[in-house]
């Protein structure tokens, strides 16, 4: 497995739903501090359905890549579902991500839960 | 410089079927056969404490222990009672902040540091500031990415007690005057620590030349083991000042109360010292002293200056510190625009090559840079000019997959 796989050359060089909301439901930012990757991932939620979604942020291809994707994984999926979604999921989707470079990878995935903490969905059952 | 490649078994393997370039001996060097035969010899067939047996076993491993002291001495043009082995050079340091703090720091006191020190020069003196209610001052770098003397003399006054400074910047390479820094801080009575951790294995370094009170530098990065470095200082500051650990062979005279130390170095060297370790680094330094120092500083620089030139020519690429490979020791840090650098180290991988990417324990200096890290390549007396070369076109392969 080549850690870039043409996925995530693709999301790094042509980022999907990149740029900010004029008016978010939520708007927080996260960051991997020695790394220097700041995530910054605003939601609007209609209905309890997470129905636009921009990321914006700076970082390594890996961080990047996975913010961009991930943007697309949650896009038009209910608050419910998003709570259910597993950090495998996204590294599944990744093509997988070698060991030193998870933080890297993982970093979407904590803004994530730290968004759906800011809306008040509480936390996927049996989570620690 | 002969070639000496064979003597390193590492570089025999691979790395996912390539040959192993590595260019990341500023966070550890390689080890020679007989830096390992040494340690392991010392095991098989001369192990035992030292400096406390009656018995000719402990005698033999104590006179091992010795030789490597004089060894490391005879290196820095040092006297061996001046030569105190320690864990690495945090911990010299770490030490040195302690005690010499203790003897010589108190309230508006002030200590003088660089923006170019690595955390290990830094936040020690941070600590001691903070206990003693002292003032940390640091100097500044020029455009050049040398240390800005005329603000070094700005700030350096009657109050300077503590000069800390590297030798070597493990950032940008700079290599840092410091008899000059020695003759001014000497001036107003301060007292100057040297972080050699850079230096000591890339260079000559005598440290009656250099002036300064106080040395530390590692025996990892100068092709000996892991766990063994050294504090060098000058005899009457040693006599002076007091231990940092206590126990063990540092001990003269011991009441329920009261204790009296013994003489340095081993006033220094608490418990049960690296003792193969250190019989491992003598054998470094005999690998070293038998290559030349002279020999291996121009063979880096020849790398460094090639690394340099191919780095300079793309334009795609930021250099930090100077260009001048003779302003420079053997490590060189940049960036690829708009790529960050665990990128690059990651599909350097790919290809074999080792190379480091990160803030370097450096972040003061990264912060005034503008970037959050670099990569870094760093040479050695095994790394080669096609291994350079590889380096440089394996770039240009980073460049097209993720850059522009």
């Amino acid at each position: 497995m080549s850690p870039y796989e043409d996925l995530i050359i693709d999301h790094w060089r042509n980022p999907r739903n990149k740029g900010t909301l004029p008016d978010p439901d939520v708007d927080v930012t996260e960051a991997n501090v020695p790394c220097g990757d700041v995530l910054r991932l605003q939601l609007k939620v209609r209905d309890g359905v997470a129905e636009d979604v921009r990321f914006d942020g700076r970082g390594c291809a890996i961080s990047m890549a996975s913010a961009s994707l991930l943007t697309e994984m949650i896009k038009g999926k209910k608050l419910e579902e998003l709570r259910e979604m597993r950090e495998e999921d996204l590294l599944d989707a990744l093509g997988g991500v070698i060991k030193p470079r998870l933080k890297c990878a993982l970093l979407p995935y904590r803004t994530l839960r730290k968004a759906l903490q800011a809306l008040g969905v509480r936390e996927r059952s049996g989570s620690p | 410089m002969k070639d000496v490649r064979a003597d390193f078994p590492i570089l025999a393997r691979g790395v996912g079927g390539r040959p192993l370039v590595y260019l990341d001996s500023a966070a550890t060097s390689q080890k020679p056969r007989v830096v390992i035969e040494a340690e392991a010899r010392f095991y098989r067939e001369a192990n035992a404490n030292v400096h406390r047996g009656l018995y000719a076993l402990s005698v033999g491993a104590t006179e091992l222990y010795e030789g490597a002291r004089r060894k490391v001495a005879a290196f820095i043009g040092a006297a061996p009672e001046e030569v105190i082995f320690t864990r690495g050079t945090t911990e010299s340091l770490n030490a040195l902040a302690y005690s010499l703090g203790e003897a010589r720091v108190g309230p508006g006191d002030e200590i003088l540091v660089t923006v170019m020190e690595h955390h290990a020069n830094l936040v020690p003196w941070q600590l001691l500031a903070q206990r003693k209610g002292a003032r940390l001052l640091a100097v500044g770098i020029t455009p050049e990415g040398e240390l800005d003397l005329e603000e070094f003399k700005r700030k350096l006054s009657s109050r300077t007690r503590i000069v800390a400074v590297t030798h070597v910047s493990n950032v940008l390479g700079t290599v840092n005057p410091i008899p000059e820094i020695s003759r001014m801080a000497h001036a107003v009575g301060a007292t100057v620590v040297v972080d050699a951790a850079q230096s000591v294995p890339h260079m000559a370094v005598r440290v009656e030349e250099l002036g300064c009170d106080f040395l530390a530098f590692s025996g990892h990065k100068m092709l000996g083991p892991t766990g063994i470095g050294v504090l060098w200082g000058k005899r009457e500051l040693l006599e002076e000042l007091p231990p940092f650990l206590t126990g063990g062979e540092m001990i003269r005279e011991v009441w329920i109360d009261r204790a009296t130390w013994n003489d340095p170095p081993y006033k220094f060297e608490a418990g049960t010292p690296p003792i193969a370790q250190a019989v491992g680094l003598g054998a470094a330094v005999d690998y070293l002293a038998e290559l030349g120092m002279d020999e291996v500083r121009r063979h880096e620089e020849e790398l460094v200056a090639l690394a340099l030139e191919g780095l300079l020519a793309r334009d795609y690429v930021e250099v930090y510190g100077p260009v001048d490979p003779d302003a420079r020791g053997g490590v060189v840090a940049f960036n690829l625009r708009g790529i960050h650098p665990h990128d690059v180290a990651t599909l350097l991988d790919q290809e074999g090559i080792a190379i480091r990417a990160g803030h370097h324990c450096a972040q003061p200096l990264h912060r005034l840079l503008g970037v959050p890290a670099s990569c870094r390549v760093s040479v050695y007396v095994y790394n080669t000019a096609d291994e350079v070369k590889l380096f440089l076109e394996a770039l240009d392969r980073v460049w097209e997959s993720l850059g522009g």
